[in-house]
C-alpha cells in the first residue's frame, strides 16, 4: 500500500524515472546486440590472418600439404584443389567458404578432417583450462582481499610474493618440478600421463569434461581417478594465472576500500564484513573481471605447454605433435580455433561484466 | 639587465624573431621538451630508490650479472657444451661438474651458461624489433588520426585477439621452423603494447603547446613527432620494455620447448628443460631443474627490475 503510493507518487513528480526504467530492459539489448556485432570485425580480421598464415608457407604450399612423397602430378592436383593457381582475393573467398561448410583441411598425421580432430580433443582442453581457473581464483581472489585489507602485513607480502614470483615462473618448468616433488618423491600423484590412468574406464560421452560425465554415469571411482590425474597440470596451469588475478583484486580492492562510499559504510556502522564484501568487494570485482579477459589469452596459450608436459590429450598437444611432423593444415586449423575460442572468451567477460555493472556500457570502448 | 641569465638569452630571440631566423629548429623545441619530460634522472634519485627498494637493487644487480655471463660467459666455462662423453652420462651435481652432467655426458653448467647469450640475443633482438615497429605504427597513427590510426588500430586489435603465444606458434609454422622466425613471431606478438602505448602517449601531446610551438616555428611533423613528442613517451617505454624483456625470454623458451625455432644441440634453456623432462620421471632432476632455474631468475630479474623503473619513472604507481 505505502510502496504503491510511493510508485505514483515519484510518478507524479518526475515521469522521467518510471519511463527511463522501462526502456532500461530494451535499451539493454540493443547494447548486447551491438557488442555482439562488434566483435564481427575482429573475428574477420582472425580469419584474414589465419588464412594469411597459410599462405605465408616459404615456396610453394601445394608441397607442403602434399607431403613429402609426392609426385609432379600429385602437386599439381593439390594445387588445383586448393586452388593456388588463382589469385589471391578468390583464394581468400574460397578459405572463407571453405570455413563456413566447417572445412579446415584435413590433418596429415591422422588422416582425419581437422575439424573433427579439434571437436574431439577440445572438451579435455576445456576441462583443464576451465578448472584451473577456477582453482586459480579460488585462491587468487581470497589472497588479494587479504592483501587489500591489511595493507603491510604477512598476507600483503605474501601476495606480492606470488604475484612477482608467479609471473617469472615458466608453466612447463613449474609442471616438470611438480611432477618431480608429487610424483616421483612423494609419490601421490598418479603418472602424468594423460587424462585417465589405464585402470579406470571411460565414462559415456555426454559433454566431453570426463568429471562431469563421471557424475552423471555415477562412477564415483572415475570421478577420484580423473580428479587426481587433473589435480596437478590444474595447479600448474593456476599457478601461472594466479598472479595477474590477485593483484588485479588487490589494486581493485585497495581502491574500492579508499573510496567515499566505503566511509560512508563504515560510518554508519555496518560490520567490517558487510563493508569489505557488499561495498566493496562487489564494487571491485568489475575490474577483476575484465582482466580474466588477458587472463584467458595467457592460459589459452600456457595450456599447450602444459598439455605437452603431462601429455594431456588436447588440442594443444595436437598441435604440437602436428608441428612437429609438419602438419600446417592441422597447426593453422588449431591457431584459427583457439582465436575464434579467446573472441568468444572476451565477448562472454564483456556480457558478465555488464551485468555485475549496469553503468558500464555494453560497446563502449572495450 | 641585458646579460641575465641564460635562460632570458635564450628565450628572448624566440620571441623577437620567430619566423625569421634560418635555423629555427632547434632551440623552442629543445626547451619545450625539457620542460613537459618529468625530471625523472639523477644518480641521486636512482640511489635513494635503490635504498627504499632494495629488490630493485638486486635485480639491477643480477641484470648486470647476467649481461656479463652473456658477453664472457662462454669463454670461461670449464667444458665444451657441444662435447659428450657416454662414461659420465647422467652424474648428479658434483664439485667437478657443479650442475651434473646430462644423459650424453655434457657438462649441464657449461650448457646453462653458454645458453645465456642465446637467450638473451633472441629476447632482446625482439623486443627492439617491436620496440621499433611499434614506435613508428602508434606515433604515426597517434599524430596523424583519422583512417591511418583507425586503421592501425583495427590491425594491433586483430593480433590481440589471438591468444599471443598461440599466434606466435602458427607464425613459426608458418614462416618456417628457425631462430630468426621465434624473433620475428616474439616481435611480432608485442608490436600491439608498443603501439598502443606510443600513441595514447602522443595523442595526449599531440595539442599541446610545446608541440604547437614547435610545428609554427617551423619544423615539420616529422622532426615534431620525432624531437618533441617521442621523447616524452620514452619513460613508460622503458618500463613497457623490461616487463616485455622477460615475457619475450618465456615466449622463446617456450617455444623451443615444443620444438620450434632452436635446434637440439645447441644449448638453450628451453630446449634443455625439455630434454630434461624426459629424466624427471626417473629422478634426475638436474638436467631440467637447472636450465629452469636460470630462466626463471633471468625473468624474474627483468620483471624486478620493470617494477623499479616504474618507481622512478612514475612514482604516483609507487606502493
Amino acid at each position: 500500500m505505502f510502496t504503491a503510493t510511493g510508485d505514483t507518487l515519484s510518478d507524479a513528480i518526475n515521469p522521467v524515472i518510471k519511463r527511463s526504467n522501462d526502456d532500461y530492459g530494451c535499451k539493454r539489448a540493443v547494447m548486447l546486440l551491438r557488442r555482439i556485432l562488434q566483435s564481427l570485425p575482429v573475428v574477420a580480421g582472425v580469419v584474414l590472418v589465419s588464412f594469411l598464415l597459410t599462405r605465408a608457407l616459404p615456396g610453394d604450399p601445394a608441397v607442403y600439404f602434399a607431403g613429402p612423397a609426392a609426385s609432379e602430378e600429385s602437386i599439381a592436383e593439390i594445387t588445383r584443389a586448393l586452388g593456388l593457381d588463382k589469385p589471391l582475393p578468390v583464394q581468400f573467398a574460397l578459405y572463407v567458404q571453405d570455413l563456413f561448410q566447417g572445412d579446415l583441411g584435413q590433418s596429415l598425421s591422422t588422416g582425419q578432417p581437422v575439424l573433427s580432430d579439434l571437436a574431439r580433443r577440445l572438451p579435455a582442453s576445456l576441462e583443464l583450462t576451465l578448472f584451473a581457473l577456477l582453482l586459480s581464483c579460488a585462491i587468487a581472489v581470497p589472497l588479494g582481499i587479504a592483501a587489500a585489507t591489511r595493507p603491510g602485513s604477512w598476507r600483503d607480502h605474501l601476495c606480492r610474493i606470488v604475484v612477482t614470483a608467479g609471473v617469472s615462473l615458466p608453466t612447463f618448468f613449474t609442471g616438470i618440478v611438480l611432477i618431480y616433488v608429487f610424483y616421483y618423491l612423494l609419490g601421490w600423484a598418479p603418472s602424468p600421463l594423460g587424462r585417465l590412468d589405464f585402470l579406470y574406464i571411460e565414462p559415456d560421452h555426454v559433454t566431453g569434461f570426463y568429471l562431469i560425465d563421471s557424475i552423471l554415469a555415477g562412477d564415483v571411482e572415475t570421478f577420484a581417478g580423473t580428479l587426481k590425474q587433473l589435480l596437478l597440470p590444474a595447479c600448474t596451469l593456476a599457478l601461472f594465472t594466479l598472479a595477474p588475478i590477485a593483484r588485479m583484486t588487490r589494486a581493485s580492492m585497495l581502491a574500492a576500500l579508499s573510496a567515499d562510499y566505503v566511509r560512508t559504510a563504515r560510518a554508519l556502522g555496518h560490520s567490517d564484513r558487510t563493508v569489505i564484501f557488499t561495498y566493496a568487494f562487489r564494487n571491485a570485482m568489475l575490474s577483476v573481471v575484465t582482466t580474466l579477459g588477458m587472463v584467458f589469452s595467457f592460459a589459452l596459450g600456457a595450456n599447450v605447454l602444459v598439455e605437452k608436459v603431462f601429455a594431456w590429450p588436447g588440442i594443444g598437444s595436437y598441435a604440437v605433435e602436428a608441428q612437429v611432423v609438419s602438419d600446417y593444415a592441422a597447426v593453422q586449423g588449431f591457431v584459427l580455433a583457439m582465436a575464434l575460442l579467446f573472441v568468444a572468451l572476451n565477448l562472454l567477460i564483456d556480457i558478465i561484466a555488464s551485468l555485475i555493472d549496469p553503468r558500464m556500457q555494453l560497446g563502449e570502448d572495450t | 639587465m641585458q646579460h641575465g641569465s641564460p635562460d632570458s638569452v635564450s628565450s628572448l630571440p624566440q620571441r623577437e624573431i620567430p619566423a625569421t631566423t634560418v635555423n629555427t629548429d632547434g632551440k623552442p623545441v629543445a626547451g619545450g621538451a625539457s620542460i613537459a619530460v618529468p625530471q625523472s634522472s639523477g644518480m641521486g634519485q636512482l640511489w635513494s630508490i635503490a635504498c627504499a627498494n632494495p629488490l630493485s637493487l638486486v635485480a639491477f644487480a643480477l641484470f648486470f650479472l647476467l649481461i656479463a655471463v652473456a658477453i664472457v660467459g662462454p669463454s670461461l666455462v670449464p667444458y665444451d657444451p657441444l662435447a659428450s662423453n657416454a662414461s659420465i652420462a647422467l652424474q648428479p651435481p658434483s664439485a667437478e661438474h657443479w650442475f651434473g652432467t646430462d644423459n650424453l655426458g655434457r657438462d649441464v653448467f657449461s650448457r646453462v651458461v653458454v645458453a645465456t647469450r642465446l637467450d638473451l640475443s633472441i629476447s632482446v633482438m625482439a623486443v627492439v624489433l617491436s620496440l621499433v615497429a611499434g614506435s613508428v605504427l602508434g606515433a604515426i597513427a597517434g599524430y596523424a588520426g583519422g583512417w591511418l590510426d583507425a586503421l592501425v588500430s583495427r590491425v594491433m586489435d586483430t593480433i590481440m585477439a589471438f591468444p599471443l603465444f598461440v599466434l606466435a606458434m602458427g607464425i613459426v609454422a608458418a614462416l618456417g621452423n628457425t631462430i630468426e622466425n621465434i624473433i620475428y613471431a616474439t616481435a611480432i606478438i608485442n608490436i600491439p603494447f608498443y603501439a598502443r602505448l606510443i600513441r595514447s602517449e602522443v595523442r595526449i601531446r599531440r595539442n599541446s603547446t610545446f608541440a604547437q610551438a614547435a610545428f609554427i616555428s617551423g619544423m615539420s611533423h616529422w622532426r615534431v613527432l620525432l624531437f618533441t613528442l617521442l621523447p616524452n613517451a620514452l619513460p613508460p617505454m622503458m618500463v613497457q620494455m623490461s616487463l616485455n624483456l622477460g615475457w619475450a625470454i618465456l615466449n622463446a623458451a617456450g617455444l623451443s620447448f615444443i620444438g620450434l625455432g632452436v635446434r637440439p644441440p645447441t644449448p638453450e634453456w628451453g630446449i634443455m628443460v625439455a630434454e630434461g623432462a624426459n629424466f624427471i620421471v626417473s629422478g634426475e632432476w638436474w638436467l631440467a631443474v637447472f636450465p629452469g632455474v636460470t630462466l626463471m631468475l633471468a625473468v624474474f630479474t627483468f620483471n624486478l627490475m620493470g617494477d623499479g623503473l616504474r618507481d622512478l619513472v612514475d612514482p604516483r604507481q609507487r606502493q
